[in-house]
């Protein structure tokens, strides 16, 4: 399971893993070290691991992801408010259930390919939406969402002892996850290490080649002895089961669920965290995750004060229309930010932020080796 | 292994696109070991008859008997596993992938199957194939760029990448559409021979040519296409001195 990877693999691994790891020293000077926010980065950064495990390699993107976030989620609380607080079962469960979830989703939604498949699963996702407010509450509990309560039997958990007098927390063997500590941080930052790990494996695999033989030319590969649906099938459930984690981690940091996880701005997001990073890169989406989780935070956190106070030096006439339109863009008007920045990502870096950073690291390159040499290897046309 | 075995029975096929009669009452049987050419002129039928051989089109009526079984009705890449590949005439190759792993691609189709969830492995890990692949890039002269991406190619070398293709595979009947289009006398010249050294090994043809030299080096036997229909069958020299062929296929009886 160790064998066959690079050297720059496992380089890749151990500063990834470093980076993870060391974020609360990392992400000090820039205000983001909270366990609250870094958590949050490292569950989205694992839900679009496995996004980009499909739309990456095979090209198939899927609009209805965060059903399998959802999914995850009510799995884990079930498993708290059933059996026991310790998040093992409850990450189990959560991955349990996204997978089978996932087989019926991709058997149906992979009979189509392009357009068709995106609404498929777009449409499937809405479904589980709407169900979980009407038929589904006796599982979901509709809009409240599902939570603990004191009256939940916990009936692993009352074999050893009794319960307390306050609603429990999640906890890792003894460790408190969802108290907001650092606990929860670390345990999603490990799991976010080990996801990204499975993942370099599967991209360096014959089955992540086959993947991507197929969204080059899928015809090819019918006629060049491939059964190619269980292959889009295996990608679809790895992938869907990337996000039943992340929902289930979701849980296990904050023990509620609602519905609103699987609502289609959740799968768009994890759409937009991809292709913002760089679509088919290893580490591109978990950039992507953690930029717009940052600047969500950020930003959504603005109001008209803040303007006003960044403004104040200005003159009055020339201060009030500034802040009346920048303010169209933060607090709850952030995701209009998310949209432009997106638009401009997808007009001018198609491959995202990681082909971004290539170009500077190409141009810096250049300048080392002397512009000169470029100059005559590429001379100017003539008039 | 006689040489006298039939490989592949096409029988009776008939196929219309609407009222367009691309093949009608076709009969064409191959021999184990033999490269049987189809010639004919543009528009006669004859990748047609290829997709119909290989599950891409189904026929109207008739048959396609592959090694005494009927393979019509199958999926494309239980074709493939029976061991009957296809060289496109629009090259059909993974333009995304560099040319390395274009091989490597149907090497894995050959010894892993139709499905194979390997995710354990790694491909560097897979020195058989890798060096099983280098070698049939370096018999079509593709080896110095193995590290390429397959869309830069020019469309001869994209077919020579995929004879490489479909060769890695050992198939037990290889079809060929037109594989030397567009390539230089040289590149066809090397094909010609890469072909015929293949040929030696006992596998069995069906090419497509339009190309006479090419044709004449290679083929055992010929089968003339027009209009969807047979119109000659035999060997080369028999097909040479045809009147009916020279007429429908060289626009009149030769001078
Ligand atoms: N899928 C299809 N749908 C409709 N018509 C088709 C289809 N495939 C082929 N045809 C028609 O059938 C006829 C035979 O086509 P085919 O491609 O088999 O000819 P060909 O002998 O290979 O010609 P060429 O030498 O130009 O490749 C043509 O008139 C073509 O337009
Ligand atoms: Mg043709």
């Amino acid at each position: 399971m160790f064998k066959g990877l690079s050297r720059n693999d496992w380089l890749l691994l151990a500063g990834f893993s470093a980076f993870v790891l060391l974020m609360p020293i990392i992400l000090q000077p820039i205000g983001a070290a909270y366990p609250a926010l870094m958590q949050k980065i490292c569950i989205f950064g694992i839900f679009a691991i496995g996004f980009n495990i499909l739309f990456g390699l095979t090209g198939y993107l899927s609009f209805g992801h965060a059903a399998f976030l959802g999914v995850g989620s009510y799995a884990a609380v079930w498993s708290f408010k059933l059996f026991t607080m310790n998040i093992i079962p409850a990450l189990l469960m959560a991955l349990v259930f996204t997978t089978i979830f996932a087989v019926a989703i991709g058997y149906i939604s992979l009979r189509r390919s392009g357009i068709y498949f995106s609404i498929l699963t777009l449409a499937f996702a809405q479904m589980c939406y709407n169900l979980a407010y009407s038929v589904l509450t006796p599982l979901t509990n509709g809009e409240t969402g599902l939570q603990l309560t004191l009256k939940d039997p916990r009936w692993i958990d009352a074999m050893f002892h009794e319960p307390g007098a306050g609603l429990p927390r999640a906890t890792l063997f003894g460790i408190d996850t969802s108290g907001g500590g650092l606990g929860g941080f670390y345990l999603c930052a490990i799991a976010l290490i080990v996801c990204f790990f499975f993942s370099v494996r599967i991209f360096r695999s014959p089955f992540g080649m086959m993947l991507r033989a197929i969204k080059s030319n899928q015809t090819r590969m019918r006629y060049t002895g491939f059964n190619t649906r269980p292959y889009l099938l295996a990608a679809f459930v790895i992938s869907g089961a990337y996000a039943g984690l992340a929902g289930g981690l979701m849980a296990a940091t904050d023990p509620l669920a609602g519905a609103e996880r699987m609502q289609w701005t959740a799968s768009g997001e994890v759409v937009l965290m991809t292709i913002l990073g760089g679509v088919g890169t290893l580490v591109g989406p978990v950039i992507g995750a953690g930029v717009i989780k940052y600047f969500e935070n950020i930003f959504s956190s603005f109001g008209d004060n803040t303007l006003h106070g960044v403004f104040g030096f200005l003159p009055d006439i020339i201060e009030q229309p500034l802040v009346s339109f920048l303010s169209l863009f933060v607090g709850e008007g952030w995701n209009l930010t998310l949209g432009v920045v997106f638009m401009l990502i997808v007009i001018f870096l198609p491959g995202g932020i990681m082909e971004g950073l290539r170009r500077i690291w190409s141009r810096l390159n250049r300048r080392h080796d002397g512009g000169e040499k470029i100059a005559v290897a590429q001379p100017q046309p003539a008039e | 292994m006689s040489m006298s075995n039939v490989v592949l029975h096409v029988a009776d096929v008939h196929k219309s696109f609407g009222g367009l009669k691309a093949l009608s009452d076709v009969d064409l049987q191959v021999m184990e070991g033999t490269t049987h050419a189809i010639i004919g002129p543009n528009g006669a039928g004859k990748s047609t008859l290829l997709n119909v051989c290989i599950g891409r089109i189904p026929p109207d009526t008739g048959a396609v008997v592959f090694d005494g079984e009927v393979i019509t009705g199958k999926q494309p890449h239980e074709i493939n596993q029976m061991g009957v590949v296809r060289v496109f005439q629009t090259p059909e190759i993974f333009p995304d992938l560099t040319l390395l792993q274009n091989v490597m691609v149907p090497a894995f189709a050959k010894r892993d199957g139709a499905f194979r969830l390997n995710a354990i492995q790694t491909v560097s890990n897979q020195h058989d194939i890798r060096d099983e692949a280098e070698h049939w890039l370096e018999d079509v002269g593709l080896k110095d760029q193995k590290d390429m991406t397959a869309a830069s190619l020019s469309r001869g070398d994209k077919r020579r990448l995929e004879l490489a293709m479909g060769l890695i595979q050992r198939p037990r009947l290889l079809l060929l559409d037109e594989p030397t289009a567009g390539m230089s006398r040289h590149d066809t010249n090397s094909t010609i021979d890469l072909l015929r050294k293949i040929k030696a090994r006992g596998m069995t043809k069906i090419i497509i040519e339009h190309d006479m030299h090419v044709v004449f080096s290679l083929a055992d036997r010929i089968s003339v296409l027009a209009q969807g229909q047979i119109i000659a069958d035999g060997t080369p020299d028999e097909v040479k001195g045809n009147p009916k062929v020279q007429e429908a296929y060289l626009g009149g009886p030769r001078q």
